[in-house]
């Protein structure tokens, strides 16, 4: 008989288990993430929705469910995104101090990797957005919507997130140091704020858009405040992109495990 | 001042300004970031000078006054990280070996932070004025405006000088900027004070002292020479530079009995 003890390879779905217990666990484990998480979509919400108010009653500004609804849809897909954006630091962070590689060496399906940061990055956005939903209501959120179409908004919300955890593990595994953050980050923040946040696009003008028109942003938030309202619109575009996106990002971020394989 | 206060503090300027221009991590963001929030801001927001009493018809020139603030918020953070990383590698132990006195090693480390508010309110005002912002109070106001706006940047830049003293990390130092920004975001920065509608955002925008240093900006902008308005944001920003520096200083003797 063999002293030896042989341990079965770590099968995928295993390996994402094991990643984002760790994740969550460090996540609810530590008030500075937590509280940040929380804190700022809230923070978004009330300056937007609070101090911004008046902007719903610009000539042409017709949205149905009123202000703090409108905002409510770009901050839940701002939350979205950003909850992906700071999983991306968290790798960096395992990168940083070597547990990745731990990881690396651990896991037989590599892929397994990503998709527990990204299981994750959910479980936390879904905190999020608990907290932020019961917040919005609280103060009087209008929400014209049916079941339906909540269920679709937050689905959306859950590709956005997907789609930005993805990126930013994309950015991670390639530069392997949080000193990345700003590049996980800024491009986020760029496309976020060169949509429709405080007004719907009729009632922009100019370059902002011109750009508003063709960022894929526009359709996200567009649709979403359609769901919330009760009166959807371009739906299929959102959708086509809302899955479209995560796709593209995927084989990113495979291709940024394969340097960090590579780098070792 | 006494020769000997002199020169420390000339040494440690020299230091702090150095510093400061040879780290475009710090520059770049503080100049960068605060301009793509004016140029998506006024782009998005410029609806809102059709609402009955907006004080101008140009967003832009209404929004011209945030930067100079977000600028403040970067002093903040990057006085505070500069010191922190001083406390951290083990130079402040060092200094207080040193007969230096605190008052110039408070005073040297605020020169980056003076430095890069003439930077940033020499940029934000150029580049507002070439996208079309107006300055009712011509060269003067201008000059008025930079003038504040240092005065802004370095009363915030004690508030940096004490949290690094009380907290000793640049990870600290940093997690304090959301505290910062909240101060800003709920203030008159979108739109101005009776134009807000929500009762508590209201009362909380009227007390907060970021609104009349945003009021300040927008006076000579936008309405002309407003004495009332100039020795309010004057008034509050040598206030909040006498609160961080008796603060700061505390906290100093504090840090250097425990070396």
């Amino acid at each position: 008989m063999s002293g030896a003890v042989r341990h079965k390879p770590a099968s995928f779905r295993a390996v994402a288990g094991a990643v984002a217990w760790r994740s969550i666990h460090n996540f609810l484990g530590n008030p500075a993430f937590l509280v940040p998480a929380i804190v700022f979509p809230l923070f978004f919400f009330t300056a937007f929705a609070g101090g911004l108010s008046a902007v719903g009653n610009v000539p042409g500004f017709d949205f149905p469910s009123g202000y703090t609804a409108f905002q409510f849809v770009f901050v839940l897909l701002q939350s979205a995104a950003f909850g992906g954006v700071f999983t991306g630091f968290g790798i960096a962070r395992d990168f940083e101090i070597g547990f990745a590689n731990r990881y690396l060496l651990a896991a037989s399906d590599r892929r397994g990797i990503i998709a527990g940061y990204a299981s994750a990055a959910l479980v936390r956005a879904f905190i999020t957005w608990a907290v932020l939903t019961t917040v919005a209501l609280i103060a009087g959120m209008n929400v014209g919507g049916n079941g339906v179409e909540i269920v679709g908004l937050y689905v959306l919300a859950v590709l956005v997130n997907l789609t930005a955890t993805l990126w930013a593990a994309g950015v991670a595994m390639r530069v392997r140091s949080i000193q990345g953050g700003p590049l996980m980050q800024f491009p986020v923040f760029l496309i976020l704020f060169l949509a429709p946040v405080y007004v719907p696009l009729s009632l922009l003008s100019g370059w902002i858009h011109a750009v508003a028109s063709v960022n894929p942003v526009t359709a996200l938030l567009e649709a979403g405040r359609g769901f919330i309202s009760g009166d959807p619109v371009v739906v299929a575009l959102a959708f086509a992109l809302a899955v479209t996106l995560p796709v593209l990002f995927s084989l990113w971020a495979r291709g940024g495990l394969r340097k960090a394989e590579t780098a070792g | 001042m006494s020769s000997g206060l002199k020169t420390q503090v000339g040494q440690l300027a020299r230091r702090s300004a150095l510093r400061t221009l040879r780290q475009p991590a710090q520059i770049v963001p503080a100049l960068v970031f605060p301009l793509f929030l004016l140029a998506v801001n006024s782009g998005g927001l410029k609806e809102a000078t059709n609402l009955p009493g907006f004080p101008t018809d140009s967003y832009l020139t209404f929004a011209l006054a945030v930067p100079f603030m977000q600028g403040a918020l970067f002093s903040v953070m990057n006085t505070g990280t500069d010191l922190a990383r001083d406390i951290e590698t083990g130079f402040l132990n060092r200094l207080a070996l040193t007969p230096l006195r605190g008052a110039a090693l408070l005073s040297g480390l605020l020169t980056g932070a003076l430095l890069l508010g003439v930077v940033q309110a020499i940029t934000y005002l150029i580049v507002g004025l070439v996208a079309g912002a107006e300055l009712v109070t011509g060269v003067g106001g201008a000059l008025v405006i930079v003038l504040l706006s240092v005065a802004i940047t370095t009363a915030t830049g004690t508030l940096g000088l004490f949290v690094a003293l009380r907290a000793g990390s640049g990870e600290a130092v940093q997690s304090m900027f959301p505290v910062f920004f909240v101060f800003l975001f709920i203030s008159s920065m979108a739109l101005p004070l009776d134009l807000i509608q929500t009762d508590w955002f209201h009362a909380i925008a009227s007390a907060n002292p970021v609104s009349y240093l945003l009021q300040a900006f927008r006076s000579l902008l936008i309405e002309g020479w407003n004495l009332g308005d100039l020795v309010l944001g004057f008034g509050i920003a040598l206030a909040v530079f006498i609160v961080g520096m008796t603060l700061a200083s505390r906290s100093l003797k504090t840090r250097l009995v425990r070396t």
